[in-house]
């Protein structure tokens, strides 16, 4: 009975002992756990990341990240108590939280100032945790366990059963990794039943058993606690937790599934497992930008290709789709989101549901699995996750009442109505908009190449409007050449310059028009990179500065910089000079030399909303301030319609 | 509570506040207009941008005068409300109209407009939405679509008369808004629907004077006593929260600016009959005296989408003194002047242009900056006191989303 128990208890355990001190508390370890959660070790030393049963391991250099950027926060103790509460305060269930997102997810960072409330729970935990501690145990207290206790509390990091996998993986290297969010919202299903499982059983138990079970039982009972978005005190909460764990995963659907870590070790080996492609090596990385997915080139397109027998699953219009994102063939937000959508629509069109599924299921987790080879192949942009959000609750809303070719055709519609309004038709309104912002005589300079501005250039052009262009380009993309060319054929004036030369050219200029991959609530632009400083440079020569974007592009995340979420590019991209083989600088190095060399590309960059003068939407023209007011009416327009 | 914008004001109650009506003598002592058939509406730039536009693009008069026949293509009679001053507008030589019948006096919008506009203590606003509910009485239309249309021309071709007044346009917008979207909620039968819109114009002019009212009372909040406030021009919302805040027995001092059009005179002059300490400004003092001001207090021609205010000539300029010296600027406007426009910098609304006599003959080489209006950003202003409430320049916009998506 007992060992049953404590094997039950494990599991439960592990998904959330990493939060906790006390969790190796259970019933065995006492002891062991005292000195750790007394002195919690550091968590930059990885050592101690393996031998502490206290703390969870953060990736090194994220807590040095961290350590950094919130002060507030420099007892890496605290900093774990920072990001516990935040993580369970913000995601309903913290098992999925930890299962596909980091330690610390981005999303918790901003509320990391709400989380006085939090670490106040955390001391509470912690002392109940020495509390605990100091209790004498009962009768497992096996001090020789402590060792082997150490690892099993490290074990419960990894949010699944499968312990000596997950060890496995933890030792092998960083790798990226794609989880599909659907995936990972079952597997947070299965854990919160099982930990409400196990919660119930260890309530029998406790009016059950005698002796030192009782003991324990207060010391475990804090962490489930957790869950609750109170951290409440105490005792009985048990039987609470399985209907809080209901509510909190509706409320989880309303929010966006946390981002990966990718430097997150021991997801990184179930990922490279799960991953259709080879991942690249991790080499010559800034350290900074670790957490990122590294760039998968098109070296890879004929190895994909040959595996497309293997991949059953996939349909081949979302493999081709793939297959062009991985090659670069498609770039821009709008191509990519209209290409996957008709993807999609193209494979809801073939398919059926298999016998003993239901449509809205099944089909969400086909979805679910075309979305995530996509994420293989290139990180989504934020205008396609919106997309994808929309057909999923499209999928999830569908009447149980219609037969499966009536419910395809409604979602082949829905997708056709999604592609001509938000964005057909809202490029027409921006259209609109924005041309009457352009006067005779008017120095336009535009960054990169936007199609929205392209197509208000050329429409402004057949209104005939005089005015000049200027297209300001950067290596190593050098998009705007293709915009150029595509202009200069249509007769417009242009003028040409790279990225350096702005300043020089911005005196002369009397309005910047810039596209945005996404805006964020708080007025925060995400756009190529570089446009952060031609705004910077436009603010303060006093030109106004134009963002054009859909609102289908908004997102309610609030985002203050550019590291925490960002898409790498191809390193060696920015080391070679295009056309010129013979021309490598960084060729000759040895393996020593490089080993000192890291090469960043990146390949977005975050405005701030105060140098933004005008956001041109199709709701008109807004200032950064009302992206929110967008933001609240769009979602609710598409997920109610 | 506050929340739509002036729907809410007719809900609470009819009573109206007449308090407020400057007497008109003052106007005509204060500013002969250049152009001078009507006395000035008290917001006295805009109606010289009437009269500078009526006599320096004759082209628009005509241009508007067609649309506006066919706007209302076949109508009798105008009531005969207040159709006595013809001269305001050229009406009689656009005879494009089609058959005109009974007294053969074509109805125009824009007549009607002016007609109404004349009345000092009425916004723009109001006398557009005014003209616009004379369009809906000489309607013939018989169907809510029909009426709609007609009402559509008749306010753009308002709009298009005056492109540089933007509570016209604003108003114009407003009322468009409300009949479509109330027309769209009810189906009631034509005739009440017709005399429901009516009845709403009518209201519309108390409800400029409430609005006035509320933001007086909002503003209270922000005069203390022993304060030096700054105002710039004349602004009937600014002497309304000033006459409030004498009535209230605060103790205030006022600088008056507001040199070209002599508005400024004007206002001290009203505030003079107050009892308030008054003393006036030329526009080029403004920063020597800054520092004994405690309080800037603009009253706004437009309110933008940008949170930022469209006014008087002068106004940003002293915006951006009192930025520098710290000192709070207030905005009180009503929200009917709220207007989706977005300007991105000076030069970006239509030009509205105003004679200035500098008393001696300007060498013709030499020329002169005419505009009369400014726009100041957003990041320039404190607050807006609306009838909204107290708004900080950033929540414009939402409440223009809202209102309009």
């Amino acid at each position: 009975m007992d060992a049953r128990r404590m094997s039950r208890a494990v599991p439960r355990v592990r998904q959330v002992g990493f939060f906790t001190p006390n969790t190796p508390a259970k019933q065995p370890q006492p002891q062991s756990a005292a000195p750790s959660s007394e002195s919690p070790p550091l968590s930059d030393s990885p050592a101690s990341n393996s031998l502490s049963p206290v703390m969870i391991p953060p990736p090194r250099h994220l807590s040095d990240n961290l350590g950094g950027r919130t002060a507030a926060v420099p007892v890496p103790g605290r900093e774990n108590s920072g990001e516990l509460p935040t993580v369970g305060s913000y995601n309903p269930s913290e098992s999925v939280l930890w299962l596909d997102s980091p330690p610390r997810s981005r999303i918790g960072d901003e509320e990391l100032s709400e989380g006085a409330e939090s670490s106040l729970g955390w001391y509470r935990r912690s002392d109940s945790a020495k509390f605990a501690s100091s209790l004498p145990s009962g009768g497992f207290n096996l001090s020789t366990a402590k060792h082997p206790e150490s690892v099993a509390a490290v074990e419960a990091k990894n949010p699944l059963p499968e312990q000596s996998e997950a060890q496995k993986e933890q030792a092998s290297s960083s790798k990226p990794l794609k989880a599909k969010t659907t995936k990972a919202e079952r597997r947070a299903l299965q854990e919160s039943q099982r930990a409400a499982k196990a919660a119930s059983r260890a309530e029998a138990n406790k009016s059950g058993t005698p002796g030192g079970a009782p003991s324990s039982k207060p010391m475990k009972q804090p962490p489930q606690k957790k869950d609750g978005p109170p951290v409440a005190s105490s005792i009985a909460a048990s039987e609470r937790i399985g209907v809080d764990r209901s509510v909190e995963k509706e409320r989880k659907k309303d929010l966006p599934p946390p981002r990966k870590q990718f430097d997150d070790e021991s997801r990184g080996g179930r990922a490279k497992r799960r991953s259709v492609l080879n991942q690249p090596e991790a080499r010559n990385r800034v350290e900074l930008f670790r957490h990122l997915p590294p760039h998968k080139n098109g070296t890879q397109l004929p190895y994909l290709g040959s595996k497309f027998f293997e991949l059953h699953e996939k349909h081949p219009a979302v493999y081709k789709v793939g297959l062009q994102y991985l090659a670069g063939d498609l770039s821009g937000g709008n191509a990519r989101c209209i290409a996957m959508l008709q993807a999609f629509q193209e494979a809801i069109r073939d398919y059926s549901t298999p016998p003993e599924k239901t449509l809205t299921r099944d089909l969400t987790s086909k979805i679910g699995g075309f979305v995530s080879f996509l994420i293989e192949c290139r990180p989504l942009s934020m205008s396609m996750g919106n997309a994808i959000r929309f057909l999923k609750s499209r999928i999830a809303r569908l009447p149980l009442t219609l037969s499966e070719s009536e419910a395809k055709t409604t979602l082949c519609s829905d997708i056709d109505r999604f592609i001509n309004e938000k964005i057909v038709l809202a490029d027409k309104v921006i259209l609109r908009h924005a041309a009457t912002k352009i006067r005779d005589g008017d120095v336009l300079l535009t960054y990169g190449s936007s199609c929205v501005v392209e197509m208000i250039l050329l429409y402004a052009h057949e209104l005939g409007k005089q005015f000049r262009v200027v297209v300001v380009d950067s290596h190593p993309m050098l998009e705007g050449q293709k915009l150029l060319r595509r202009l200069v054929v249509k007769g417009l004036s242009c003028t040409y310059t790279q990225l350096n030369a702005i300043s020089y050219v911005m005196h002369k200029v009397t309005r910047v028009f810039l596209g945005a991959s996404s805006i964020f609530s708080n007025g925060t632009v995400y756009s190529t990179v570089g446009t952060a400083s031609v705004a910077m440079v436009a603010h303060a020569f006093r030109v106004p500065v134009l963002v054009c974007c859909e609102a289908y592009k908004f997102h309610e995340r609030v985002q203050l910089d550019s590291i925490c979420f960002n898409e790498l590019g191809d390193p060696d991209a920015i080391s070679k000079v295009p056309g010129r083989v013979d021309v490598n600088y960084l060729d000759n190095l040895t393996d020593k030399q490089k080993e000192n060399l890291e090469l960043l590309n990146l390949k977005y960059d975050a405005t701030p909303s105060d140098y933004i003068s005008v956001i041109v939407t199709d709701y008109g023209m807004i200032p950064p301030t009302s992206v929110p007011v967008i933001v609240r009416g769009y979602r609710k327009e598409y997920l109610l319609i | 509570m506050w929340w739509r914008s002036a729907s809410f004001i007719l809900d609470r109650q009819q009573h109206q506040n007449r308090t407020v009506a400057p007497s008109p003598e003052s106007f005509l002592l204060s500013s002969p207009p250049p152009m001078a058939d009507s006395p000035l509406n008290p917001k006295s730039n805009i109606s010289a941008y009437y009269q500078t536009r009526a006599a320096h693009h004759a082209v628009v008069t005509s241009d508007w005068l067609a649309q506006a026949q066919a706007a209302v293509g076949r109508h009798s009679d105008d009531d005969g409300s207040l159709g006595d001053d013809k001269g305001a507008a050229p009406i009689g030589g656009g005879g494009g109209g089609g058959e005109e019948e009974g007294s053969g006096k074509a109805f125009s919008v824009i007549d009607e407009f002016n007609s109404w506009r004349k009345q000092p203590a009425l916004a723009e606003a109001v006398a557009a939405i005014r003209a616009l509910a004379a369009v809906i009485r000489t309607s013939e239309a018989t169907t809510m679509m029909e009426l709609e249309i007609e009402l559509k021309k008749a306010s753009d071709s308002l709009k298009s008369w005056d492109t540089t007044s933007i509570s016209l346009t604003a108003g114009c917008d407003l009322f468009m808004l409300y009949v479509t979207r109330t027309s769209a909620l009810e189906y009631e039968d034509f005739n009440s629907a017709k005399s429901r819109l009516i009845e709403r114009a009518e209201k519309f002019g108390e409800i400029s004077c409430k609005a006035r009212r509320i933001i007086a009372m909002l503003s209270q909040d922000f005069i203390f006593d022993g304060c030096t406030i700054l105002v710039h021009g004349f602004s009937r919302v600014v002497l309304e929260v000033l006459k409030t805040a004498a009535e209230n027995k605060k103790h205030f001092r006022v600088l008056c600016t507001g040199r070209p059009d002599r508005t400024g005179l004007r206002f001290s002059n009203e505030l003079a009959k107050l009892d308030v300490p008054v003393k006036l400004l030329i526009d080029s003092a403004v920063a020597y005296t800054m520092d004994e001001v405690d309080v800037v207090l603009f009253g706004a021609d437009g309110v933008v989408e940008s949170g930022g205010i469209i006014n008087m000539m002068g106004t940003f300029q002293i915006a951006l003194v009192a930025h520098s010296m710290n000192k709070p600027v207030y905005v009180a406007a009503e929200s009917y002047k709220f207007a989706r426009h977005y300007p991105l910098d000076q030069k970006d609304m239509s030009p509205a242009r105003r004679p200035i006599d500098f008393g001696v003959p300007i060498p013709s080489k030499v020329e002169v900056e005419t505009s009369a209006r400014d726009y100041t950003p957003p990041q320039y202003l404190t607050l807006l006191f609306t009838d909204l409430g107290v708004l900080t320049p950033s929540v414009i916009s939402d409440e223009l989303i809202q209102l309009y998506l």
